[in-house]
């Protein structure tokens, strides 16, 4: 049992955390949070160079051979640095899908080039009526002869805008809401008959509403088998919460480190704020629940390679519990403890606040994950 | 950073598993797979069986006495002692005054105390807190002034726990007054029982037990060669066993059978057709303290782990005692709720009106309510944290 960075883990933290610092500060976000599309083509080349968008991937897939938790790293660094690049969206959701699915020519086609930052990947799974449950699915894929037609509509579609392919989530069989009978499908972006609404999110990055009006799809671009989805899209989404926490953590973490540097800094009374008894045991129990989060947080990212599905989910749910309770306490206070900047867009403060708002929201909030949890059979089985 | 366990560790776990029951006298097992509490000489048999099967110490070092196991397999021997619900041996030899004088203590001293602190042979208790000395412990006030080969003791130690059952006590006592208070304190082993002049009053706690003593000290008389580390030096050694104590007395185990415990009471606790185990908004409460209790012992683990590779638990254990414990008062809490009506019931209740499982839990709702003032207030853990960890300025 170890908690300490390998060398590699920790020379890969060290280069990203440099990257934020020198190329992906707050000045970056703010000017792409006024962009169309959010985030730069050249910046993701760039972390397809590095290796960032492969580590994750098996070496016969074009790869880096890594595990889950070196990604993880990866996303909390960033998160640091509010760096939009869709790499939730991209590489944890779609990407992980199309690798675990993926037939040797789907993977070729489809994780080969956005491994290396040349193309961006989506899934869309969400619909209006669905809220958390992922197989509440009412868009249809119909066989006709060669494919598919799908038709539905998906909403919230991560980096839907700017997708080179979406993996949809569509019927084959069964009605509203049954496990069985969903099927993944790779649509190009370009597709007829599919049109894309980018929708701006309160934290300034994009998503997409998704109209899909019989698009065809041919026979090769399903994943995986029909009707056999659920199972996958669980492990795929489950990954998404936990790539949330981590990148939650970066979020929580810089939110706090400014908090407690404005306390020393911030005079009233003639005196450091800090020097209040009220503020330091605030700011001890936010420390506190910050820990908290890099606890759960570091499990969740080890049990998302987990096969073990209930000891994914149980560890996953934990980590998501934590990041939208603990987590949400740090960020309420540090807006507290900041007095009158803390709400005023220019200070970044606030950006934090949003972006970890909105990662508390995906994947299934604290509601969804203690209900989850309770019907985990390893819930009622303990004695 | 790996966290998997090991083939030789699984199959540890498995010995330790099957080991327990069998260890364990048909009493003492029947006690547990009920979950009830234990006595004093119950606590003290269990001590005994481990000492035998030399799996007393998990934390101390081979060549002193202990097993000498890494951190992994001490986590997983906690875990199945309690699983298995075994009594909670006193921590203050084993766990205290034991580490304190491995670290600090001499030749001689080391000869003396560590063998019987591991045999169980003679039982220990910390004489830190006075009537005036709490948060503020270093303005305690019991003196010791040399005469002689002896220290004479005067003044008051209070909240000593079990000291009616102890042989030993290990004291803070002032030797010198100049300077600042931390400069004049000296740590100090006295043979509670045997020396004249020292008193032990226990008093009821409202968990309607005797956890707690006043210890009084008139002219007693103790030898200088139960000094631990220098004269005047004994309050450095003292935080050092304080930021050992946080990490246990957050009681984080502890939580984990709470949870247990919880989920036991309401699936025996008959609600209309079903159990209160089958009504999906108090599984949800239990959910949330479960998860709760993950994220903690994963805290805890993460610093054990950090001790394991030479990192003393320094500040951060602030944090665990802060939310081990509340934890903790938690998870007695929503055990109580469980209850419902049986919550009424006392521990002397008869077994027809309070199952066995059931008649210590109100007692314990009541006990902890110490859990967050002992130890260092969970507020002085806090001054620590914002002081030694976020750097904060002084008031």
């Amino acid at each position: 049992m170890n908690f300490d960075l390998t060398e590699e883990q920790q020379i890969l933290v060290d280069s990203v955390a440099r990257f934020v610092q020198n190329d992906s500060g707050t000045e970056r976000f703010r000017k792409l949070r006024e962009s169309a599309r959010g985030w730069e083509p050249a910046m993701w080349e760039r972390m397809g160079e590095y290796g960032w968008l492969g580590v994750a991937f098996p070496e016969e897939q074009g790869g880096v051979g890594g595990r889950f938790v070196d990604l993880a790293l990866i996303l909390e660094q960033l998160g640091r640095g509010l760096v939009p690049e869709p790499i939730l969206a991209s590489v944890v959701l779609a990407g992980g899908l199309v690798s675990r699915l993926g037939t040797a020519a789907q993977v070729e086609r489809f994780l080969g080039p956005m491994i290396e930052g040349r193309t961006s990947l989506a899934l869309a799974y969400a619909e209006r009526q669905s809220r958390y449950c992922l197989h509440d699915v009412q868009t249809s894929a119909a066989r006709v002869p060669g494919g598919y037609t799908l038709s539905g509509q998906k909403v919230w579609v991560l980096n839907g805008h700017a997708a080179d392919q979406i993996v949809v989530v569509a019927r084959t069989s069964g009605s509203q809401r049954d496990r069985a009978g969903l099927s993944l499908f790779v649509v190009d972006a370009g597709a007829r008959a599919l049109s894309r609404t980018p929708i701006g999110g309160m934290d300034g990055q994009r998503s997409a509403l998704l109209e899909l009006d019989g698009v065809e799809v041919a026979e090769d671009a399903r994943l995986g088998a029909e009707g056999e989805a659920i199972a996958h899209l669980e492990w795929a989404i489950d990954r998404g919460a936990a790539a949330a926490c981590a990148e939650g953590q970066g979020a929580i973490q810089e939110l706090f480190d400014r908090t407690v540097s404005y306390l020393k800094q911030r005079q009233q009374f003639g005196v450091p704020i800090g020097s209040f008894q009220a503020l330091q045991h605030r700011a001890a129990d936010m420390f506190a629940e910050l820990e908290l989060c890099r606890s759960t947080m570091i499990l969740a990212a080890i049990q998302a390679d987990s096969d073990d599905a209930e000891e994914r989910q149980a560890e996953i749910s934990a980590a998501k519990l934590q990041l939208s309770h603990g987590g949400w306490f740090v960020q309420e206070n540090a807006i507290q403890l900041l007095g009158g900047i803390g709400v005023t867009d220019e200070q970044d403060e606030g950006l934090y606040f949003k972006r970890l708002r909105v990662l508390q929201g995906l994947f299934g909030d604290a509601d969804h994950h203690v209900d989850r949890f309770q019907r985990l059979g390893r819930f009622s089985a303990d004695r | 950073m790996d966290l998997a366990f090991t083939p030789e560790q699984q199959s540890f776990r498995e010995e330790v598993r099957k080991w327990i029951p069998r260890a364990m006298p048909a009493d003492m097992r029947r006690k547990a797979e009920a979950g009830a509490s234990f006595h004093q000489d119950e606590t003290m048999q269990w001590h005994r069986i481990l000492y035998e099967k030399g799996w007393i110490a998990p934390h101390w070092p081979k060549e002193v006495g202990g097993t000498g196991w890494d951190v992994a397999r001490r986590f997983i021997f906690q875990e199945e002692i309690v699983r298995a619900n075994a009594p909670e041996l006193s921590p203050f030899g084993l766990s205290m005054v034991g580490p304190l004088l491995i670290q600090f203590g001499n030749a001689e001293q080391k000869a003396r105390f560590l063998p019987k602190i591991l045999s169980g042979d003679e039982v220990w208790c910390q004489g830190y807190s006075e009537p005036n000395a709490g948060s503020d412990l270093a303005s305690l006030q019991l003196r010791a002034v040399k005469d002689g080969d002896d220290y004479v003791l005067n003044g008051q130690k209070t909240w000593t726990t079990y000291a009616q059952y102890a042989d030993w006590i290990f004291v803070l006592a002032r030797t010198g007054t100049d300077g600042k208070k931390q400069e004049g304190i000296s740590f100090l082993l006295a043979d509670i029982k045997n020396t004249p002049g020292i008193t032990v009053k226990p008093f009821l706690t409202t968990g309607g037990t005797d956890a707690f003593s006043e210890t009084w000290f008139k002219d007693a008389r103790v030898p200088q060669r139960n000094r631990v580390g220098p004269e005047n030096g004994g309050w450095a050694m003292a935080k050092a066993l304080l930021g050992h104590e946080r990490t246990l007395i957050g009681g984080i185990a502890e939580s984990g059978k709470w949870v247990q415990r919880v989920k036991r009471i309401a699936r025996e606790t008959p609600v209309g057709t079903g159990t209160l185990f089958d009504d999906p908004a108090f599984r949800r409460r239990i959910a949330k303290l479960e998860m709760r209790y993950r994220a903690v012992a994963m805290a805890n683990l993460r610093t054990l782990a950090a001790a394991q590779v030479g990192r003393a638990p320094g500040a951060e254990s602030s944090i665990l005692k802060i939310v081990g414990t509340e934890l903790y008062q938690e998870a007695t809490e929503l055990a109580m709720d469980a209850m419902g009506h049986d919550a009424i019931g006392w521990f002397d209740a008869p077994e027809s009106a309070l199952p066995e499982h059931e008649r210590w839990v109100a007692s314990q709702f009541n006990y902890l309510r110490a859990a967050t003032i002992y130890g260092g207030s969970n507020e002085i853990q806090k001054n620590i944290i914002a002081k030694q960890i976020l750097r904060l300025p002084g008031a």
